[in-house]
This record gives C-alpha cells, structure tokens and sequence, in this order.
C-alpha cells in the first residue's frame, strides 16, 4: 500500500488489462476517469440515480459511481470507449448520431451503455422495452423521445438483412 | 438559381455527435493537466449572519493544501448585473444556506475538501427572511440593509426587501371593468425549479508564468464570462483567456457567472492550475434556480369572449441576490398579456430578496411563470363564458401587424395556425389513444404561448480557404442546443455549399468574435443573421473574383451548388471557388474574409403607446408563437396524473434544422412536465431540504410519454432572420404547465392554481374534505 492507501490493481477495461492504483474506498468511476483517462464515463450525481456513469461489468450495466474499484478485479469491465473499434461507432452509437438523440451529450454514454446492454439480452425489443431499458438515465436535454427511437433503430439495424 | 438546398432545413446529424456519443468529447472535469490542484469551497451554514472572524491556519496545515483564500485575499468590491450586491466570497455578511465563503487548493480533491471543512468562521446569526411573506412583512429581516450604497444598473423604485419594481400600463384598467361582462380573478403560484443539467458545474483555471489565466468551464458565454472574472478579480481581459469545452446542458443556469471566478483566485495564488468540479449538491445549494413566483391576476371579457382588460401583479421572488432578476421579472411582466389583443392591460412586477438561494435566468425567463397564470386564466374564462377554450383564444390572437405589449409592432405572426395546429391533431389523434382506465378521468387541455427571441449583439467571420472550403468563426458556445451544426448550416446554405464544407471554429476569446450569451433563444436568429451576412460578403468577393476570371459583369453569373461560379447563359464557363481562392491569395486582393457585427437593432417600446418604468432592456424583439395541447389521465383514487400525449407546435419561421429543432422542442416539454408535475427545491427554516437527485425528482423514462410531438410551422418566416428562422429554444416549455393544469380542469372540474401538480394537491381539490 503506497502513501496515500492505495493499492495496486489490475482491472480489465475494453479487453485489456490495465494497472492501476486505487484505495480501498475509491470507486471504479474515480479510477476510470482519473487513473485511466478514459472519461467517456460521467459522474452527473455519484449517488448512482442519474445513470451517466454506467459502465458494463460482466455484461451487466453497473454504476461506476457505485462500485468499488477494488471489487472490480477479475472482472470484464466495458466503458462506452469500447463500445466501437476505435475508427468506427457500434450500431447502437451511430444510431444516437443517426437519430438526433444527442443533445449536450452528457448522458449519452450512459445511454449508450444501457441501450447495448438491451440488445445484447433482446436483440429485438419493442418501444416500451427500450424506455424500460433507459428508465434508470436521466436526460434532461431530450425528452428521451430520440433515445428510444434510436434504440429501436439500433435494433432493426441487428437484424439479419 | 438551383432550388434544392445544399444545407439548411436538412436534418444533418449534429457535428459533435458522434464524438459525444464515442464518449471522446471533452467537458470540463474530463481535463486534467500536470500539477493541476483540485479546489474545493466551503459554504455558510445559515442563512443569514454576520461573520465576525475567520481563521484558516488549520486548512493551511492540512496535508496537500497549496492555497486557501477568502474574501480578504480578492478585491473590496460587489458585482451584479443590475445591481451590485453580491461578491465573490462572502466578505462581512452571509445571506443564503450554501453561498461561498472560503475556498482551497490541494493536491487532492479529498484533501481540499477536508481542509476547507476545517476552516472556522464566526458567525453571528441574524433573523431570516426565508419566503417572500417574511421578506415582505412591515418588520421582516431585511437581506441587504446596505441596499441604499448599491451601484445600480438602470433606475427602479425598490424599498425593504423590494429591490427592483416594473410597470407596464396600456390603455385605462381601472375604467375598462365596467365594460367587462365577466371578470375572473385568481392567484397563481410556481416554485423553484432546479435546472438540472446533467453535467455539474466544472471549471479548469490555469495560470502561466506571463500572467495570463487560461479558463475552461461550463458556461454559456465565454465573452460574459471572462467580462466577470475580470471584474471580481480585477484584472484587465489581456490576462484572462476563457475556452468552451464541451457544456453539459445550461438551460440558464450556466449564464451568469458560477464559481470560475473562485478557480481563477485559487490558481493564482497557488501559482499552479486549478480545478473545481461541483457536487451535485454543492451544485444544488450553491448556484441558481428558477424563480419561485406569486402572480394575481384579473382579466375581464366580453360576452362574445372579447379580451377587454388585463392586470396583474408578479411577486418574483429573488433568492440573495439580485443577479438576472430584473430582467426576469421584467420579461415575465412583458409576456404577462399573452399573445392575444387586449386593449387595456396593467401589470406591475416586483423583485424580491430572501435568504435563500439566489434565482436566475431559466428557460423561459419569466415567462412559464406568467403563462402558467394567464393561460389558466383564458381557461376559467371560458368556462366562465361557455365558450370553447380554442375559441376563445382564436377570437382574441394576435395577428400581423398588432402590437407587442409595450407597442412594438409584430410582423411575422403564425400564432392562429399554432392554434389551428394542436386542435386540429387533437381532433384527429386522441381518438386513437388507449381509454383511461377503469378509475381515471381523461382531459384535453390547450394553451397558447409566445416567446421573444432577438437581443444584444453578436459578430461573425468567414474565410475561403485555398481549396475552396469555408472557416467559419464565431463567439457562440453550444451548450447542447446545437449551434456547432446550425451556423455552419447557414454559412453553407448561403455558399451553396453542403455543411461538410464548412469549418467551425472552437470558442476562444483570444480568437473569436464577440458574442454576448447562448441564451434567450438568441442564437439562430441574432448569430445566423451575422454569420448569414459575414457569409454573404465573402459570396460577392467571390463573385466579382468570378466576374473578373470569366470578364464578364457580376449580374452575369450565378452561384451553383459545390463551389463554382457560372455564367447563367453558359454554365459550362465556370471557375471554381479554389480557382477564385488562388487567384485572391496569391495575386488579387488578398485572402477572401467577411465578417459582420452588430447589436439587436429591433425597434423600441413605444412611449406614446405604453407606460413602461423599470425595465431592464428596451430593445428586444422578434416574436415567436406556438400552442400546447396535452391529454392527461387522473386517478380518481391517488390523484395521480400520468400525460398521454402532447402536441407543440412552434411558429419557427424556418427550421435550419428540423431533427434538431423537434429535440429542442421535445425536451422542453419534459422540462415543462417536470415543472407541472415534479419538481420544487423545498426549503426548511432556509435550509434546502432536497438538493440532490435522490430527492429532487426530474422527469425520466416513464415518467415521460413517448408520444411528444413538434409541429413546426414555417408558415411566417421571419424577414429579417436568416432564411427566416426565428428562435425555438425556450418556448417549448412555456405552455406545458398551464396547458396541463387546463387538462386537469376539463377531467376533473378542479382548477389547479399551484405547482407542481403532486398527487396530494391534485387529490385535495378532488376531496377538499377527506385531506382537511
């Protein structure tokens, strides 16, 4: 443990492994965003209501803000950084482009997380699946109306031709 | 001439969006330079108190801490926009639970914020004025005692904790009741709203060794900005560079200053750059919100349902300080007749102090609070008449060529087809919504709305670049609202050009031109008529470029799509704007730039018309109009309301860009929902009671119908606006109270004159006997 308590880790973030230094109390959010420089990942609240910070750990759509990093060792973790391939956006991020669905863009990875994690369990979901989807992410910019369209975009879009 | 456009009222995907959505666009939190200190603020614990000492050596002590500063450390002065009372820390009085006190810097965030808490300062608590009966009370607290020595923007009467008083009087109130068939009175009230913009105030000030400060932060304007900085910290504007990031959503609440100016005098102190990102509570109880108000109003009518007289009296109340209030307060007061002829009007509005915090500009600025009463109203006299709510309101709307309240003429006016509009899709579509069920009441409900949308000054710059490609330049910053694409789509639009075409500058105060804020639905129309004419100016060097390559005269040619100039009665001579481009660098005239600046130059109040005292501006104009319709359900047994549908409809003149001006509109309406049915900070003994989101609850998913529908309506486009755009911004928000209130009314009978619209307000007027 170093000076200012924090221990070495190792975390997996987008398939890669990634040493970092974090104190015990110190969650995943303040470790992506200030260790690791990946700050696609918000802190709107860090009381885990406004969703901006959800990030992807094992699949599952966590809050960043919530989890502590050291409890994320050993884990898959996917921040929306990962979410295309680098050149071009995932189906889901070019759908928000797509579909006006950014505004401040502020929530958008958020959203954007949370709309990926959606399609990957139900690669076909209806309307009211999507706002069920998002129902945890406050947006204050759009209505949410152009989210949940472009969700349902996304999905049309996963569909074999 | 081609017909098609190349660029504006094409629904291209906004520029910064898919960096926002790849999660690489930076806001301000996301920087972070090498030995960057974080800052952190403490804050008055009570509400209104003298501080008699402050000692900060404990904090000095503290493990990491490189500054701490209080008011001591910066410049005896108080700022304000239209009256000097507020400073940047507090000096010898607190006046709000939250306001700013002392301030570190530290290594760590953790660790600046342990030492600001082991600050001491002394109070001496003094009674407070915590709502606006309190403060208007004959021996109430008074918040600013000093008030007599405060510097002053603009006369006004002001006494006790009134610190700013207006009046618009057309035509004779007092003798036009006895002309009135019926009258209806009411008194209406709103509370504050939290703007909630989903990134928490940020700033990043970095000093360098020539004595310059490089700010980034979350601002709508850098110009204004900086302006303040420099102000508080006395300093000349040379010193201080002000940068747009990224703005994670304003709504108003970004517009005046936040604690930048704190950032500034920590890294200049501590020689080293500094950041400050807000909590969300700290955000909550420190900064802004929309004005709590209390409005009574009269208003009497015709038998036919002919508007005859209007009064109204607007208690805003102001929170600490006087920030934007007067101009708050003042706009409310213009927007308090609505958009409907009615000859005889009286309102008076006052701008009241309490120790709370302060209130500010808010989507709508004045104007949902005014609405909310006068479009309730139009309801009650319908009602009162037997007259068809729509009705009403078509008998009495506004049309091309009547006046503003305040005698400035209205030109371009599509207020009746907004009307017609919402009636019109309500008649068509309600039909096919699913019944209520079993237990809940289902009503319509309509309001009009207008909003105003040209004022202060702004400036523009295009440059041809050698490959014949167009920079554009600018002052103003995007804070969602989606200037980074509509500018650029009008500079395209007037060089036939696809918006790919054009460049767009960053924001940077060394560089940009001036623009005042991102605010008052200015943008599209104040900063695209400049960026339309700088635009316009390159076009005729261009052409008589042209004119010279091809030896022909410039009324010869014409523009065609893609960067070419052709001669109209052989297009194949043509010479390209690359070709035109080398021409200008390299032999004729020097490389090609136009740039245009000016001030809202609409036309003023008129004297002989109105009676006008107080006012914090004369010169605005540029009259958007629009209408409401919501269908609600209320539960008989809860009083629950659940929205099913809303229809806006905008008289936008031109939509630049139509995909982006329906999200503007669609978020406005939940901003609106929010406010009729959500949202209120909540105080306690002047102790905020909810700042945080756990406990201050904004519209999410479910809470939000997914059928919100825009209507743009491009019916009247304004003249003097480019390609006739006029702003939409705001005023989507303006009529959903009211508009939901009337909806409630038609359900239940209840006549809802308080928000927001909770389940116990709703089921008190539905069983006055069972809640007591």
């Amino acid at each position: 443990m170093s000076e200012t308590g924090r221990m070495a880790i190792e975390l997996q973030v987008n398939g890669s492994r990634q040493p970092a230094l974090a104190a015990p109390h110190e969650t995943l959010l303040t470790v992506l965003r200030e260790r690791l420089g990946l700050t696609g990942t918000k802190r709107g609240c860090n009381q885990g209501v406004c969703g901006a910070c959800t990030v992807l750990i094992d699949g599952e759509p966590m809050r960043a803000c919530l989890s502590l990093a050291l409890a994320c060792t050993g884990r898959a973790i996917e921040t929306v950084e990962g979410l295309g391939d680098g050149l071009r956006l995932s189906p889901v991020q070019q759908a928000l482009v797509d579909k006006g669905a950014t505004q401040c863009g502020f929530c958008t990875p958020g959203m954007a997380i949370a709309l990926t994690a959606l399609l990957r369990r139900d690669p076909a979901p209806d309307a009211e699946d999507v706002r069920e989807a998002i129902s945890g992410h406050l947006c204050r910019c759009s209505g949410y109306v152009k989210i949940i369209e472009a969700g349902l975009a996304a999905s049309r879009r996963n569909e074999a031709p | 001439m081609s017909a098609a456009p190349t660029a504006v009222g094409l629904s291209t995907p906004r520029r910064d969006s898919a960096e926002k959505a790849a999660g690489a666009a930076r806001f301000a939190d996301d920087f972070a330079v090498p030995g960057m200190l974080h800052g952190a603020i403490l804050q008055s614990p009570i509400p209104h108190g003298r501080i008699l000492g402050c000692r900060t050596e404990a904090a000095l002590r503290h493990p990491g801490v490189r500054a701490v500063i209080t008011a001591l450390d910066l410049p005896d002065r108080r700022v304000g926009s239209f009256v000097k009372d507020e400073r940047t820390l507090a000096r010898e009085m607190v006046r709000y639970v939250g306001e700013p006190v002392a301030a570190v810097a530290a290594d760590t965030p953790e660790a600046a914020r342990a030492a600001a808490r082991l600050i001491e300062v002394d109070y001496e608590e003094l009674p407070a004025a915590c709502t606006l009966d309190q403060a208007l009370a004959e021996d109430g607290p008074l918040v600013h005692p000093e008030m007599a020595g405060y510097v002053r923007n603009g006369a006004s009467p002001w006494q006790g904790n009134v610190f700013w008083t207006a009046e618009i009087r057309e035509g004779d109130t007092d003798a036009a009741w006895a002309d009135c068939d019926v009258i209806v009175e009411g008194v209406y009230e709103t509370p504050a709203q939290y703007h909630a913009y989903m990134e928490p105030c940020s700033v990043l000030a970095e000093p360098d060794l020539a004595g310059r400060v490089t700010v980034r932060s979350s601002a709508q304007s850098i110009f204004y900005l900086q302006g303040r900085i420099c102000e508080e910290l006395d300093l000349p504007m040379s010193r201080v560079r002000c940068l747009a990031p990224k703005i994670g959503g304003g709504f108003g609440g970004k517009n005046g200053v936040n604690v930048q100016p704190i950032a500034v005098a920590l890294a200049l102190a501590a020689g080293r750059p500094v950041k400050i990102t807000l909590s969300r509570t700290e955000d909550m109880e420190m900064l802004r919100s929309r004005h709590p108000a209390r409005i009574r109003m009269r208003t009497g009518a015709k038998k036919d349902g002919t508007l005859v007289a209007r009064e109204a009296e607007l208690l805003f109340d102001a929170g600490a300080y006087g920030d934007e209030s007067p101009a708050v307060m003042s706009f409310g007061l213009l927007c308090s007749r609505g958009p409907y002829r009615c000859p005889n009007v009286a309102v008076t509005g006052k701008a009241v102090y309490t120790n709370k915090l302060k209130a500010g500009s808010f989507r709508g600025f004045g104007n949902p609070q005014a609405t909310f009463a006068s479009e309730s109203q139009l309801d009650e006299l319908a009602g009162e008449l037997g007259i068809d709510p729509i009705e009403l309101r078509r008998r009495n709307a506004l049309q091309p060529g009547d006046t503003w309240l305040g005698g400035q003429q209205v030109d371009a006016c599509a207020f009746t087809a907004c009307l017609e509009a919402v009636s019109e899709r309500v008649a068509a579509e309600a039909a096919d919504l699913p019944p209520p069920r079993p237990g809940w009441r289902r009503g319509t409900g309509f309001a009009g709305l207008s909003h105003i949308s040209g004022l202060m000054g702004t400036s523009a710059t295009v440059y041809l670049r050698g490959d014949g490609t167009v920079a554009l330049s600018t002052g103003v910053v995007d804070i969602g609202q989606g200037s980074d694409t509509v500018l650029p789509q009008i500079c395209a639009e007037t060089l036939k050009l696809s918006v790919d075409a054009v460049a767009y500058a960053p924001q940077d105060t060394d560089s940009s031109p001036y623009n005042w804020k991102t605010a008052a639905s200015r943008i599209t129309y104040t900063a695209g008529r400049s960026v339309a004419a700088a635009t316009v100016e390159v076009r005729e060097k261009i052409m008589r470029h042209a004119a010279e390559a091809l030896e022909c005269a410039v009324e010869d040619l014409e523009l065609l799509p893609g960067g070419q100039v052709g001669l109209k009665d052989a297009p194949a001579r043509s010479v390209s704007f690359k070709q035109i481009a080398a021409r200008a660098f390299n032999a004729a005239g020097g490389p090609l730039v136009g740039q245009n600046a000016y001030a809202f130059d609409g036309p003023r109040f008129d004297p002989k018309r109105a009676i006008m005292n107080g006012f914090a501006f004369d010169n605005l104009g540029i009259y958007v109009f629009g209408a409401t319709a919501v269908v609600a359900d209320v539960d008989e047994l809860t009083g629950k309301i659940e929205v099913r549908k809303v229809w806006s409809a905008h008289d936008i003149g031109r939509a630049i860009n139509p995909l982006s001006a329906e999200g503007q509109v669609q978020g406005a309406v939940v901003q609106g929902l929010g406010y009729a049915l959500l949202e209120e900070l909540v105080w306690d003994e002047g102790r905020l009671t909810n700042p945080s989101f756990m406990d201050y609850k904004i519209c999410d998913s479910l809470d939000t119908p997914t059928a919100i529908v825009p209507i743009l309506i491009e019916e009247a486009p304004e003249e003097t606006g480019p390609f006739g755009a006029k702003g939409v911004g705001e005023a989507g928000i303006v009529g959903v109270a009211p508009a939901l209130a009337n909806a409630i009314a038609a359900a239940t009978g209840v006549r809802l004159r308080r928000l927001p619209m909770t389940p116990e307000r709703v089921l008190a007027g539905l069983e006055p006997d069972l809640l007591g």
